[in-house]
């Protein structure tokens, strides 16, 4: 049966990796989201499961961890905060190369360097336009409370095995640290080999008995072969991209206004759309749940509907870019957001919206 | 209905289990509720403080800039949130420690010496469940069963013992919470 529980987002997502039938775990702990291997580290998943917890020497250990459990087939996964996550880019771009599932959480914290352990979402770049290097993209789901964080977890891996590609969690601090109720999804088994072969093809390392060997790897010193392997991940990211985009709009109906935003900012950004509307502003709220896949079919309609676009994130402007990129100069897009671990209020968003669009004689 | 709350004071003083006991017995009354610390080096040693919504409808931003109710249980969190009391709101304090008592006439103003009435029970730490015995009798959002409710849980099964203690704070806060008039405070200088 499912079961409520009121919890902080990261407990939540710890709770959902056992619920989710996960294999492993590998971290390293760093505030904010030091709470998923505390939590898996006290519920002993191993006797729940046989899930395997393990708190690596560090985060790049971790990483790989987490590209040798992916090889062999099993549901493996991750989590840090930003530095963290900077750490394990190089692993990162090996697992999208050599073509494996795999989960990975950044709890954002302010940056750039160590920053500061508040929130923040300045990791967005990072997230979606590389971070690793070579030609690869990450599917990025972003949770916005504590019953996403616990959703998300299962729906990343169905993404990740889908396509056999790894998959981000861009969460932040506030989502991470804030307590709301959950509902817990109903306990799923972990996938034997077998059952992983059936749905989604040999191509792990499993032994090699009755059948030619797998071999996993991100490295092809062919060109030809090697472009085509880039070629592959990219039919995959259009796949994606037509298959499973997510996104959430709110009081768009009417809107003559826009905000865009994701995670805690879109919590932020729905109140000032309430406080607007209170003082006669329609405006509505454009949520991408996948930060890749972006909406930006769905931007480009909006465009033809509202006066202006704010882009709300707490950054200095990283996903503005890709808004810009969507509307096409159709519509004035203009970003706002604190940064460095401070959090902007509702009061704040709605006080940009004023002053950068609406009263903007420019636009 | 929508409460948005704040609870402000010194890191230790149960300021964030307050909120967390506030928050489950919302749940258990099965109202939408959320609980969103201050973490971070303030908290170490400095001021803690948590922001409690509770409501009929999805909650939007857990991060507030104004409150309906300010709970402040230090003068450090007096000086930053006075001023954050929505006009009509309520401003709940213990008097204990404090210098600059507020001094706003557009908010209604109510005094609890948690401190002192804690310390006649002849445990300190049931100081938390005073204060919010007095802010439930100023706003009786959720009921007194839905908090034992909550409580029960909260604690783990080896603190249940300590619930029928934390019942009579509750019942004491309610019972000893009084309103306070800046007016007159003034006139008393």
């Amino acid at each position: 049966m499912s079961e409520l529980r009121l919890m902080k987002g990261n407990e939540a997502l710890a709770e959902a990796a056992i619920r989710a039938g996960a294999d492993a775990y590998f971290g390293y702990p760093i505030t904010p989201q030091s709470e998923v291997i505390e939590y898996l580290m006290t519920e002993r998943p191993e006797e729940r499961t046989g899930m395997v917890v393990l708190q690596a020497e560090s985060e790049v250990a971790a990483i790989n961890m987490v590209y040798g459990a992916a090889s062999t087939g099993k549901r493996a996964m991750t989590s840090s905060s930003s530095p963290g996550v900077s750490l394990k880019l190089e692993g990162v771009s090996y697992l999208a190369g050599a073509e494996l599932p795999a989960v990975i959480v950044n709890v954002m914290r302010g940056g750039p360097g160590l920053g500061t352990i508040q929130p923040s979402q300045a990791d967005y770049f990072q997230a979606v336009k590389g971070g690793g290097h070579g030609d690869y993209k990450l599917y990025v789901l972003a949770p916005a409370s504590v019953q996403e964080m616990s959703d998300f977890v299962s729906d990343a891996f169905d993404i990740a095995f889908k396509y056999r590609a790894p998959v981000l969690i861009l969460s932040d601090g506030l989502i991470g640290q804030m307590m709301e109720k959950v509902v817990l999804k109903d306990q799923k088994d972990r996938m034997p080999d077998e059952e992983i072969i059936k749905r989604y093809g040999s191509w792990a390392t499993t032994g090699k008995k009755g059948r030619e060997r797998n071999i996993v790897t991100s490295l092809d010193l062919i060109p030809e072969k090697m472009e085509a392997r880039v070629h592959r991940l990219m039919k995959k990211y259009e796949q994606m991209e037509r298959e499973d985009l997510r996104y959430e709009m709110i009081q768009c109906e009417d809107a003559e206004y826009l905000f865009v935003a994701y995670g805690s900012s879109s919590r932020i950004a729905q109140k000032a759309v309430q406080l607007a509307r209170e003082k006669g502003i329609k405006v509505g709220l454009l949520r991408p749940i996948t930060l890749f896949p972006f909406p930006k079919q769905q931007l480009l309609v909006l465009a033809h509907q509202v006066k202006g676009i704010l882009s709300v994130e707490l950054s200095t402007g990283q996903m503005v870019e890709d808004v810009r990129l969507a509307v096409k100069g159709r519509v004035p897009v203009k970003h706002y957001g604190r940064t460095g671990g401070s959090i902007h209020t509702p009061e704040e968003v709605l006080e940009a919206l004023e002053q950068k669009i609406i009263s903007d004689g420019s636009n | 209905m929508t409460e948005e709350i704040i609870i402000a004071g010194f890191g230790g003083q149960g300021v964030l289990s307050m909120g967390k006991i506030l928050a489950y017995s919302g749940m258990m009354q099965g109202e939408e509720v959320s609980w969103m610390p201050s973490y971070g080096p303030e908290m170490r040693g400095g001021t803690a403080n948590v922001t409690v919504i509770l409501s009929d409808d999805r909650i939007s931003s857990p991060y507030l800039k104004v409150y309906d109710t300010a709970i402040i249980l230090n003068q450090q969190s007096m000086d930053k949130f006075e001023h954050s009391v929505k006009p009509g709101g309520v401003l709940i304090y213990d008097p204990n420690g404090i210098i600059d008592h507020p001094t706003r006439t557009d908010i209604a103003i109510y005094q609890i010496e948690g401190n002192r009435l804690a310390t006649e029970m002849g445990n300190k730490k049931v100081f938390n469940m005073i204060v919010l015995g007095g802010f439930l009798k100023v706003k009786p959002i959720v009921q007194l069963d839905n908090v034992i409710a909550g409580l029960k849980k909260s604690l783990p099964e080896r603190y249940h013992h300590l619930i029928p203690l934390n019942k009579e704070a509750i019942t004491k806060g309610m019972q000893h919470i009084i309103s306070y008039k800046v007016e007159s405070a003034l006139i008393d200088h």
